[in-house]
């Protein structure tokens, strides 16, 4: 496999141990800056090898992370306060998750993180009153379509992607976990009920349930695009929180498979301590691991064939075939009348 | 290849373009380590050998940017390094602009393409000006001083007239986007002292094709134009402000007008003698 594989898998590495880092040539640490940029992790590098010592050239550039994501932590965190200012009067906390929960509950895996959108959810019954809330305060819808605009409110698990037009800022509300299309049923009820307030009209959901978020998000949902970036937050959840719990909880939600596979990742790649259950890979996992790695030193994806077919599963576990086969068809049929729109 | 403070690595699906880039930056220092990584590739398998077209990628890039054709690799390769600085780069404020220094004392010169930075800059590096930068004025946040960044300077259409003899420059790329391109390699002496920063002393807004005329301007008016030719001051957050703020009270500037190449060079020396 060479050289090639060694990229991934040595950002893998440094992110468990970093107390190697001395060991690495320049030539070594240009590859590893490139993947963990790729995959959105050097942010979160830069932050685990704080204080030891790399060369001058390495040091620089792992300044400039540490730099980078305490602003994008500070814009987060602005975002969420308007949000929350914007949805005062619906007299129902704003549930921040992913990226942005992590920082503003001051978590682990928030450290160095990147966030591009702010992901929140809310109660399925407030939603209407949500959205006339957040146009009255500046949100615009980013798909003026009408099909991909209905397409979102009968199939999605959020409302269509908005867009702050002043802050430029992405907002997305969701009202549960993954789509209503996708097998898996997770108890929405039940994530708000237990959800955690901090102050200021906002909440985060408990730590198992964030723990099953991630997890619904990489292995229920996507092409495992960022996967790397995602299981590194379930490992910095469970070194800071446990898992007691977990498995039941997962249970309840019907997101067993994809909480077990996680954990086994997880402990797999950055040794993440959990339950023996967990310490041992099945074959699937492998494959898995194999699509999560799938990147060399110059930031390429590898395995083409791999990752096509992550990306047809990701489409398949997300709706039952005939209305996938359907969406496609309608999809094809506008790229074909309006080729210049994407 | 390292220009000032930034190293970059550049690969490619084929050889020409790396070819090009080797001979143009033949007398840049070659780093151990590069900050940003530049990849050419083809937009699919198959397109590198029929109708070659090559996408930009690289640790940053735009999803939507138009992939260029083969024989436009230079420009493939120069658009990838900008776009690194562009999207990536926060060590330094980074303003569009061209940059030349006398005696130590900077002249910064920002403006939208077309306004004849990379021309004025390359008349006055005739001149006995040190050349620093064609497209980016890269504000160090600590000092306020800025850091050479010598990349070979884009030269367009009817500014193609004014390449000194005897300069190292890349193949003429005709029918680009931006029109008929060449670059140009800054002199031996300018990349010698890529590493020794400058004070600025005076930022220009200069306009070509206009009747001569220079103004003052208030405050708040060079403060906006110097957000808008920035491409990271926003992402720079408060660390931006306070650099951008900086500048703008220690620095005066001044948009000026020039009909001509010859003009234009004696007004910049006219305005920096008054300083």
């Amino acid at each position: 496999m060479g050289r090639a594989v060694t990229a991934s898998a040595r950002l893998v590495a440094m992110l468990r141990d970093p107390g190697n880092a001395h060991a690495l040539g320049l030539s070594e640490w240009m590859d590893v800056v490139t993947v963990a940029r790729a995959e959105l992790l050097l942010g979160t590098l830069a932050h685990r090898l704080d204080g030891l010592a790399v060369t001058a050239e390495v040091r620089a550039v792992l300044d400039d992370a540490r730099a980078e994501a305490s602003e994008v932590r500070r814009t987060a965190l602005w975002e969420a306060n308007r949000v929350a200012h914007a949805l005062a009067g619906l007299g129902v906390p704003v549930i921040l998750l992913k990226g942005t929960a992590f920082v503003a509950a001051g978590l682990a895996a928030g450290q160095g993180r990147s966030i591009g959108d702010c992901d929140i959810l809310l109660p399925k019954a407030v939603l209407p009153a949500a959205e006339a809330a957040l146009a009255e305060a500046g949100w615009e819808w980013v798909k003026p379509d009408a099909y991909d605009d209905l397409y979102y409110r009968r199939w999605m698990h959020e409302l269509p992607p908005l867009i702050h037009r002043d802050r430029d800022r992405m907002l997305d509300v969701h009202h549960t976990i993954l789509p209503p299309t996708a097998r898996p049923t997770p108890d929405a009820t039940a994530l708000i009920a237990d959800a955690v307030p901090l102050g200021g009209g906002l909440a985060i959901l408990s730590h198992n349930d964030m723990l099953i978020h991630a997890a619904a998000h990489l292995f229920a949902d996507g092409d495992l695009s960022g996967g790397l970036r995602n299981l590194w937050d379930i490992h910095a959840l469970v070194v800071e929180g446990g898992a007691d719990g977990l498995a039941q909880r997962a249970a309840q939600h019907g997101l067993g498979f994809a909480v077990d596979r996680a954990m086994r990742l997880s402990h797999a790649l950055y040794a993440t301590p959990v339950a023996p259950r967990w310490q041992r890979l099945t074959i699937p996992d492998r494959i898995f691991r194999r699509r999560m790695l799938a990147r060399d030193g110059w930031g390429r994806g590898r395995h083409p064939l791999t990752r096509l077919a992550f990306y047809v599963r990701s489409h398949l576990i997300r709706m039952p075939l005939p209305l996938l086969l359907r969406h496609l068809w309608i999809k094809w049929r506008k790229g074909r009348a309006a080729p210049a729109s994407g | 290849m390292r220009v000032g403070p930034v190293g970059y690595r550049l690969g490619s699906d084929w050889r020409a373009p790396i070819a090009a880039i080797e001979a143009l930056y033949r007398d840049y220092p070659k780093p151990d380590f590069a900050d940003y990584t530049v990849r050419l590739e083809a937009e699919h398998v198959w397109r590198r050998w029929i109708r070659p077209s090559v996408r930009i990628g690289g640790d940053y890039r735009l999803p939507e940017a138009a992939p260029l054709p083969l024989g436009q690799g230079l420009l493939a390769a120069e658009l990838g390094m900008n776009l690194q600085m562009a999207l990536g780069h926060r060590r330094h404020l980074l303003l569009h602009a061209a940059v030349v220094e006398r005696d130590g004392r900077a002249v910064i010169m920002s403006g939208i393409s077309g306004a004849g930075k990379s021309t004025l800059a390359l008349l006055l590096a005739q001149q006995g000006w040190r050349f620093l930068s064609d497209e980016f004025a890269l504000i160090e946040p600590d000092t306020g001083l800025v850091v050479p960044f010598p990349r070979p300077v884009s030269l367009k259409n009817e500014s193609l007239s004014v390449i000194p003899a005897g300069s190292r420059v890349g193949p003429l790329l005709a029918g680009t986007p931006k029109g008929d391109i060449r670059h140009v390699a800054p002199s031996v002496e300018a990349l010698a002292a890529m590493d020794r920063p400058a004070k600025p002393v005076l930022i220009l807004f200069p306009r070509f094709g206009f009747p001569a005329a220079t103004r003052v301007l208030p405050p708040a008016e060079s403060f906006v134009r110097l957000t808008q030719a920035s491409t990271n001051y926003v992402a720079l957050g408060e660390a931006g402000f306070r650099a951008m703020v900086r500048l703008r009270s220690t620095v005066p500037a001044i948009a000026f007008d020039y009909p001509d190449g010859p003009s234009g060079v004696a007004a910049v020396e006219a305005l920096w003698a008054a300083l």
